[in-house]
């Protein structure tokens, strides 16, 4: 790591600024809201996947102690569905509205919301309601039932991939499948609904990772204008995408405090949450490589298709990671979609991509394994240097130190690259790599910055902290730019109240935010200036620009004068600073990625068919890590996601009628502590300031990626089995007798 | 708001007294499953006594050198307590190999031979399971039954009894204590737990009655014992398939073995016949592949599971392995 100078804010190893709020319960989430008159909202959620609700027997239920309306097809307002539109800002996670018609698309759609005085009579109740179904057969348990091949949703060529591929002397042609994923956030969705009588407005809190798109979208479905809607999410229990954009759930709520006229909380328990607010859907992949017998590739097409729901037209674009991943003339990517009987898939951490690599990287372990080359080689052998799909020079891009780098670190030429020979007890060693990499992107935003007359400073904007670390990098850069201790800047999110801010998502919070936020400082300190150099100030009759920022003071002709005391002689209360950053025309120069390295070690005992991941060494290349005990952080949380996704993870769907049957987390299969390796990971520090000012790129995605086919190709080393199918669980090792060949 | 009564017995006479008259009740004592089945609305009890009173909380060694198990009795305190861990290291290593430290804090030994199946169309309510709901069907039979049984299954019902703790029992032999409204009775506690049949909602042999206390058969000696428990993630999870063993040698020859099986079967299953298969023999990898072949004999493969045949196989030739090498390591 390197060194950061002891008067830098910013690159410094910083402690959260929120974490005393969170270890003292005093962060506020959704689920922490309680106002007078408040009621619970509890979803009953249909027991079928596909079919119609034919009746809706309610009297049981309505006669339940507390009960006070009990929402349904039946009863229910006319809303509008809101346009979703990512470019207005209204995107939905599922457009469909609650209650809209009789039919059931997918298990655990909801049927009626049950409004109580309390959260346990609302569930009491909502297990009395009696729906009667008709089930209709022909159910969709997922893509891994069909051999239908979807519709289409995009494709890319560049040169002759089919050509290349029938000249090519070495070629590879395999398929990979994964289980569909559940993001399961630590805090389940939430909204607490109440339409203000005062002031005539909305105001809903949520745990979104996205408050503006939440309001756009109610004011649509809600026929309001966008100011009379208010979102607030001060703090989320992370989200992983399925908090990006609104779920039916909050869309019911606050229907429900609409007719009511009083506060309406719901809350989802886990098994709805799993059911209802997205999965990382399900794909198959095939990979058709060609290449040189020096292992120069000459063709890449890959081929992906991937579920989508019944109501919506969910894209997971597997093959937006193999245009740039490798030098190649001759690459096409086609990508098509399947509805299914599930709840809409949407984005998961690294969507797409995260599928996509491993399908390209275990393809290249394997083509290495045909070529008998080192697979570290072969994928420095294919470097690419510029972005091959737009022919732009990369913004910044060291890979190849990330692969060197981690090698090194983790003892890969000690690797003996013959299977199932480097043996330790009843077990036998496995070593693997693979490649990482995220697109890097920005988005608008503006920001505000106050500094007051008590010499603390206020930094406002309307994006989130959903856990990553977000609240700490604002309070940094405006101590870096002010000088004034870190401990004196407030930092206030999460609302629509304050300036536009972006989704946190897509890894581009950083990159979005912090610009914005610095604009805004320097805008707040240009105002200080003016006031100081004015009549009356401290400076008064010196240029403004003339002025130094120290320490929470300006300064010249060796003078200095704090913030405060500069507002306090001029008998002000603050001065204020507005910001707006947004990407701009580097665009058209460069290309922006962020690029990293894993090297996993497993063990098997085939004895017991026991495979655990024992080491992961990383090295990541994402510009500069504004914090890096945060940025750490996610990536090593990243791994471990990498692990539950290689090993683990699965959505199971009846196979006769699409139910989703393991909706909790006893039975859908996250890590727990005792299956942490040793996790080693080096964040290089490269800026790239060609993104932008503070030269950081994002690093909430990239870790993820590349793991899962690290994980595979190590499991070959250990086994000959080659695994292409995630997760890879026990039986696919015991079943899987293919030879360990490779091809 | 689903009510229903609650009482809290000073004692064992009490408790069973307040179960009277009322079919749905429930004795609560650590609660780690009965709260979770009455929140997703499986377990619908009328009147829940709260026996966390009782005395029941002590291990006795018993003037025979047998060891006496309190119902109430954490299964934190049973695997570290002393004499157990001297005794009856299988148990230790079973409980241990259960659930999360935080559970095994709260569940009890009574309440964990009480725990109810994982299979999850039994903890839905809204599907088809013969034994929360008798004649209801069973949707797990031609459903997704990867983690269903191969051993002692009926068209009624295939759902796992997933202790651990339970195996060890089954190996090393015990007597539970039941106080019923009519006094005191005693059974083996493999005649405790119930094939499913016809009647998978009956899962014990109980009649009104409180298991007061386990007593374990007196020790093996020497004895080696392993305890292998296959499962997907590493810690906090139930079994796939699990083998507890229990070996004496003579020299090289088997004395006695015992061996119990978790995760494949309706109820705790023991192996009389592999077990009859080892005594005598040399204590080899060929013997105990051979047992593995009997103790998995009937054994039925559903859609989803039958990885598990080979998985429990490999779970009882590593477990048997494991455990000679203790006894000989004991003899030396």
């Amino acid at each position: 790591m390197s060194a950061t100078p002891e008067h830098h804010v910013v690159g410094r190893r910083t402690p959260r600024v929120d974490g005393e709020a969170k270890l003292t319960g005093h962060a506020d989430y959704t689920v922490d809201h309680r106002l007078v008159g408040m009621l619970h909202g509890y979803p009953v959620p249909a027991s079928i996947a596909h079919g119609r609700l034919e009746a809706l027997s309610l009297d049981a239920a309505r006669a339940m102690p507390g009960v006070v309306d009990i929402l349904h097809h039946g009863h229910f307002p006319d809303l509008h569905r809101s346009p979703n539109s990512m470019r207005d800002g209204d995107a939905v996670s599922e457009v469909r509205l609650p209650f809209e018609d009789n039919r059931i698309h997918y298990h655990g759609q909801y049927v009626a919301l049950v409004v109580a005085e309390t959260f346990e009579q609302a569930r009491a109740a909502a297990f009395r309601v009696a729906p009667r179904y008709r089930q209709e057969p022909g159910a969709m348990p997922g893509l891994a039932a069909s051999d239908a091949e979807g519709s289409e949703a995009g494709e890319y060529t560049r040169g002759e991939p089919e050509l290349a591929f029938g000249l090519a002397p070495v070629i590879l042609d395999e398929t990979y499948t994964m289980a569909a994923e559940s993001h399961v956030p630590l805090e389940p969705h939430a909204t607490l609904a109440e339409w203000r009588e005062q002031d005539q407005r909305l105001v809903v809190h949520e745990s979104t990772q996205g408050v503006f798109y939440q309001r756009n979208a109610l004011a649509r479905i809600f026929d309001l204008p966008e100011e009379r809607v208010e979102v607030i999410s001060h703090y989320i229990g992370s989200g992983f995408g399925n908090k990006l954009f609104m779920w039916p759930h909050a869309v019911a709520t606050a229907a429900a405090a609409r007719m009511l006229g009083r506060p309406v909380r719901t809350v989802l328990p886990r098994q709805q949450d799993m059911m209802t607010t997205g999965n990382r859907p399900a794909s198959r992949q095939r990979l058709r490589l060609g290449a040189e017998l020096d292992g120069t590739l000459v063709s890449i097409q890959h081929d992906s298709l991937t579920e989508t729901s019944m109501v919506d037209h969910y894209v997971d674009a597997c093959g937006g990671v193999t245009t740039s991943a490798y030098a190649c003339d001759n690459v096409a990517t086609r990508q098509r979609i399947l509805p299914v009987h599930h709840g809409t898939p949407c984005p998961m951490r690294a969507p797409g991509e995260v599928s996509g690599l491993f399908a390209l990287e275990s393809a290249i372990d394997e083509l290495a394994v045909a070529l008998d080359m080192d697979p570290l080689a072969l994928r420095l052998k294919n470097y690419a240097d510029q972005d091959p799909q737009r022919g732009l020079p990369w913004s910044s891009k060291h890979l190849d130190r990330c692969l060197e780098g981690a090698a090194e670190r983790f003892g890969w030429a000690a690797r003996d690259p013959r299977i199932a020979s480097m043996v330790d007890g009843d077990e036998i060693i496995g070593q693997g790599m693979a490649s990482a990499t995220w697109f890097a992107g920005r988005q608008p935003c503006a920001a505000r910055v106050t500094l007051l007359a008590d010499g603390t400073v206020v930094a406002a904007c309307g994006t989130q902290d959903i856990g990553t670390g977000t609240y700490t990098i604002v309070a940094q850069t405006v101590a870096e730019l002010t000088g004034v201790p870190i401990e004196r800047v407030e930092v206030q999110l999460g609302e629509t109240s304050l300036p536009a801010g972006p989704l946190s998502g897509g890894s581009m919070n950083t990159a979005s935010t912090l610009p914005a936020v610095a604009a805004a400082t320097r805008d707040a300190l240009a105002a200080l200036k003016a006031v100081a150099t004015g009549p009356g100030g401290d400076f008064a009759g010196l240029a403004p620009e003339s002025l130094g920022v120290e320490s929470g003071a300006l300064v010249a002709e060796g003078r200095q004068a704090s913030f405060a005391e500069i507002l306090a002689h001029r008998r002000l209360a603050d001065v204020t600073g507005e910001g707006n950053a947004a990407p701009g025309d580097e665009r058209r120069e460069y290309s922006f990625r962020s690029f990293g390295a894993h090297f996993v070690e497993v063990r098997w005992d085939p004895g017991i068919s026991r495979l655990r991941v024992a080491r992961v060494v990383s090295s990541i290349d994402v510009g500069r890590a504004i914090n890096p005990v945060a940025a750490r952080n996610q990536v090593e949380g990243a791994i471990v996601m990498g692990i539950g996704m290689g090993l683990l993870e699965g959505l199971d769907y009846d196979p006769r009628d699409a139910r989703l049957v393991n909706a909790n987390v006893s039975d859908y299969r996250i890590p727990v502590h005792a299956d942490m390796p040793e996790i080693d990971v080096e964040l290089l520090d490269y800026p790239d300031y060609r993104f932008n000012e503070l030269g950081a790129r994002g690093i909430g995605e990239i870790g993820l990626t590349g793991v899962a086919p690290a994980i595979a190709n190590a499991v070959y080393h250990a086994t000959g089995k080659r695994l292409r199918d995630l997760p890879i669980t026990v039986e696919k090792l015991l079943a899987s007798d293919e030879a360990p060949t490779g091809l | 708001m689903r009510t229903f009564a609650f009482a809290r017995a000073d004692s064992v006479e009490r408790a069973v007294e307040r179960r009277q008259g009322e079919p749905a009740s429930a004795f609560v004592a650590g609660g780690t499953t009965l709260l979770d089945l009455v929140k997703l609305d499986v377990m619908r009890p009328s009147r829940v006594i709260d026996i966390n009173a009782l005395p029941l909380k002590s291990v006795e060694r018993l003037h025979d050198d047998r060891l006496r198990i309190g119902a109430l009795v954490t299964n934190t305190d049973l695997a570290y307590h002393p004499d157990v861990l001297a005794d009856h290291p299988l148990l230790s290593q079973a409980i241990l190999a259960g659930a999360s430290t935080q559970v095994r804090n709260m569940a009890t030994t009574g309440g964990n031979l009480m725990q109810r199946t994982r299979c999850p169309y039994f903890r839905d309510p809204t599907a088809a399971c013969n034994k929360r709901e008798p004649g209801s069907g069973c949707d797990a039979r031609d459903g997704f039954n990867r983690m269903h049984a191969v051993l002692g299954g009926s068209d009624q019902c295939v759902a796992v009894h997933p202790s651990d703790m339970c195996v060890a029992l089954a190996a090393i032999g015990a007597t539970l204590t039941l106080q019923g409204p009519n006094g005191e009775r005693e059974i083996d506690v493999a005649d405790f737990h119930r094939l499913p049949g016809a009647t998978p909602h009956l899962e014990h042999d109980l009649d009104d009655e409180l298991i007061v206390a386990v007593t374990l058969a007196p020790p093996l000696k020497p004895l080696g014992t392993a305890y292998v428990k296959r499962r997907d993630r590493a810690a906090y999870e139930f079994a796939l398939a699990s083998a507890g063993a229990m070996l004496s040698l003579d020299e090289d020859l088997i004395g006695e073995a015992r061996l119990a099986l978790g995760g494949v079967a309706t109820k705790p299953w023991r192996c009389h016949e592999a077990e009859a298969l080892l005594a005598g023999k040399r204590a080899e990898i060929a013997a105990f592949e051979a047992a593995a072949d009997v103790a998995l004999a009937d054994a039925e493969p559903l859609s989803h599971n039958a990885f598990k045949i080979p998985l429990a196989r490999q779970a009882i030739v590593r477990a048997l392995r494991d455990a000679a090498r203790v006894a000989r390591e004991d003899n030396a």
